[in-house]
């Protein structure tokens, strides 16, 4: 199986096979990061960092129901100072593995998603994933960014305008048109689109208590419940847009990421999955890949991405 | 529903153990536990905090007051209702041909509590070393006694046994093994710390349950990281061998925002 191709071309970052470590998941520590490169994805993505410290919501912060999972942290991070060394270790031992860095970003203003991408771009992760979309924090911040197709732009226009390095929007499967953001995005100067963050937010009671399980009340869900959703609205971006897509939503197998794929997705995010699968999920998610590529005798993931949108449907 | 989502539970029965312990019973069972594992135990509208299990079944916790959680949780009543999810991580690994010596300080005594009855289940002799500050404060001596295991107690102050470090009670009786001797420890950093040195000295062997800020328990958020090991799940109890080349062991902790703190 050795003359498989699994890598891709993510906004001119090479990735040695599609599978990315999603924001949220794991991303907090250069060694933890390593050790899920080392344990086989193509790519990491940092927890989101926000420029002050937040210790995020109490517990539980996320917990697990049969149709995935259901979280509401809050974005706890160690503040953009702590993460920027953090990237930079990491960096230094993943780039002689060949795995990218993506370092996730967020902020409360317009003016400082600027700012923090100006400041992380100091240690140099390969790509910048900006949160736009987290459904946890409405009560903070108003609104999230990614339910308006003007703020969503104005944010992506800021960002860029701070970094040369490639910037990616994540955007919110909780929109009426996700199309409208993708390309309002697109068109503001996004080098890719992530697509898409939790959904929701829903909402899980203890019913002896009468309480929600959820510390903080309401929070986002993923995994296998997210995954239809996620992949039409992948395969809806990917129809009206000509940047790459970053696609995230429930992906727990090999399966999972070809379905991706074939609605066009350059690369697919994993997260919920490592609750289901362990951190062993990414090297098992591309072993099945590859099955499903010798079956068809795929040599590389060009031979089939974007083969379901050629299908009317 | 998973082990990763909590399950109602009521408190059945309160103990004070000390000025500052207390002792839960639940009415329900974590059967599957192995001795180090912890629960993730719910205050509904207050938080969740790790616990490690002292008894299985019924389900036992034994909880110093020490913070908000704690506080809370001190100021139940027997009925009320509880949420438990679990058992998480890797426990302790009874070695059954070395000579066991289990030692505790502090709020380190349940899961060794747990490891002694689980020796003694299964004949195998050991050796328990237990530190407190004051008299006052030594809980479950009484409960290592009826068990009828060799029982070695010390106080900073010398209310109770031995007067100084428990580590170094237990390094006295370790070299009166006949054979090197594993040690099983839980307790505060600076004593793990201490033991895992000494370990290194003797060329002994040693498993050590060791605490971080813990959030979501199973494997997933990263928040327990300790150098490249998830506490939640490679731990609570982790080798000698893995603390010795985990840098920030003894040094530095992590707060709720995933800082590295330094361990006083």
């Amino acid at each position: 199986m050795s003359e498989l191709d699994l890598s891709v071309n993510l906004c001119g970052v090479r990735l040695p096979n599609p599978t990315v470590l999603a924001s949220g998941i794991l991303g907090l520590t250069h060694k933890v990061m390593v050790r899920v490169a080392k344990s086989g994805a193509g790519a990491v993505t940092t927890k989101s960092i926000s420029r002050a410290p937040r210790d995020g919501y109490h517990s539980p912060v996320v917990l697990q129901w049969n149709g995935g999972l259901i979280n509401a942290v809050g974005l706890s991070n160690p503040g953009v100072e702590v993460m920027i060394e953090e990237i930079r270790a990491a960096k230094e031992k993943l780039a002689p593995l060949g795995v990218p860095i993506i370092a996730s970003i967020f902020a409360d203003t317009i003016y400082d998603f600027g700012a923090i991408a100006r400041y992380v771009s100091d240690a140099r992760p390969d790509l910048i994933e900006v949160n736009i979309s987290c459904p946890n924090i409405d009560d903070e911040y108003s609104r999230m960014f990614a339910g308006d197709p003007y703020v969503s732009a104005q944010v992506t226009h800021r960002v860029k305008r701070s970094t040369d390095l490639p910037v990616l929007v994540k955007l919110s499967p909780n929109v009426t048109d996700i199309v409208k953001i993708a390309l309002a995005v697109e068109e503001a100067g996004a080098d890719g689109i992530t697509a898409v963050n939790s959904l929701g937010p829903g909402l899980i009671l203890d019913v002896e208590s009468c309480r929600p399980v959820l510390a903080h009340g309401t929070g986002g869900i993923s995994g296998p419940a997210l995954r239809p959703i996620a992949v039409r609205c992948v395969r809806d971006i990917c129809r009206a847009v000509k940047i790459p897509v970053l696609a995230v939503g429930g992906v727990t197998t090999g399966r999972d990421v070809v379905e991706m794929l074939l609605v066009g997705a350059t690369a697919v995010g994993i997260g919920s999955a490592v609750a289901l699968r362990g951190s062993e999920v990414f090297a098992t998610v591309c072993r099945e890949l590859e099955t499903y590529m010798t079956n068809h005798g795929y040599e590389n993931l060009d031979a089939f991405r974007g083969r379901a949108t050629a299908i009317a449907f | 529903m998973t082990i990763n989502f909590p399950r109602p539970a009521r408190i059945r029965q309160i103990t004070q153990e000390s000025r500052l312990v207390r002792t839960f019973v639940l009415d329900t069972a974590m059967p599957g536990a192995e001795p180090g594992q912890f629960v993730m135990l719910w205050l509904p509208g207050v938080d969740e905090k790790p616990m490690s299990v002292a008894v299985p079944a019924p389900l036992t916790l034994t909880v110093t007051r020490i913070g908000p959680f704690s506080t809370a949780l001190h100021q139940a009543r027997e009925g009320t209702q509880v949420g438990v999810r679990g058992p998480y991580g890797h426990g302790f690994t009874l070695e059954p041909d070395r000579p066991a010596l289990l030692v505790a300080g502090g709020c380190g005594v349940p899961p060794i509590y747990f490891l002694a009855c689980r020796a003694v289940e299964r004949g195998v002799s050991v050796t328990v070393a237990l530190g407190a500050q004051r008299a006052g404060d030594m809980v479950y001596d009484d409960r290592f006694r009826d068990l009828g295991v060799e029982l070695l107690l010390a106080t900073d102050d010398g209310s109770l046994g031995h007067q100084g470090y428990v580590t170094d009670l237990a390094a006295q009786r370790a070299r009166q093994f006949p054979q090197p001797p594993t040690i099983y420890a839980c307790g505060p950093e600076p004593m793990l710390a201490a033991l895992l040195r000494l370990c290194q000295q003797q060329g002994w062997a040693g498993q050590f349950s060791v605490e971080r800020y813990i959030k979501c328990g199973f494997g997933i958020c990263g928040q327990c990281a300790l150098d490249g090991l998830l506490v939640c799940q490679d731990g609570p109890v982790l080798t000698v061998e893995q603390l010795a080349r985990a840098q920030d062991f003894g040094r530095f902790s992590r707060s709720a925002t995933g800082r590295r703190m330094p361990i006083r």
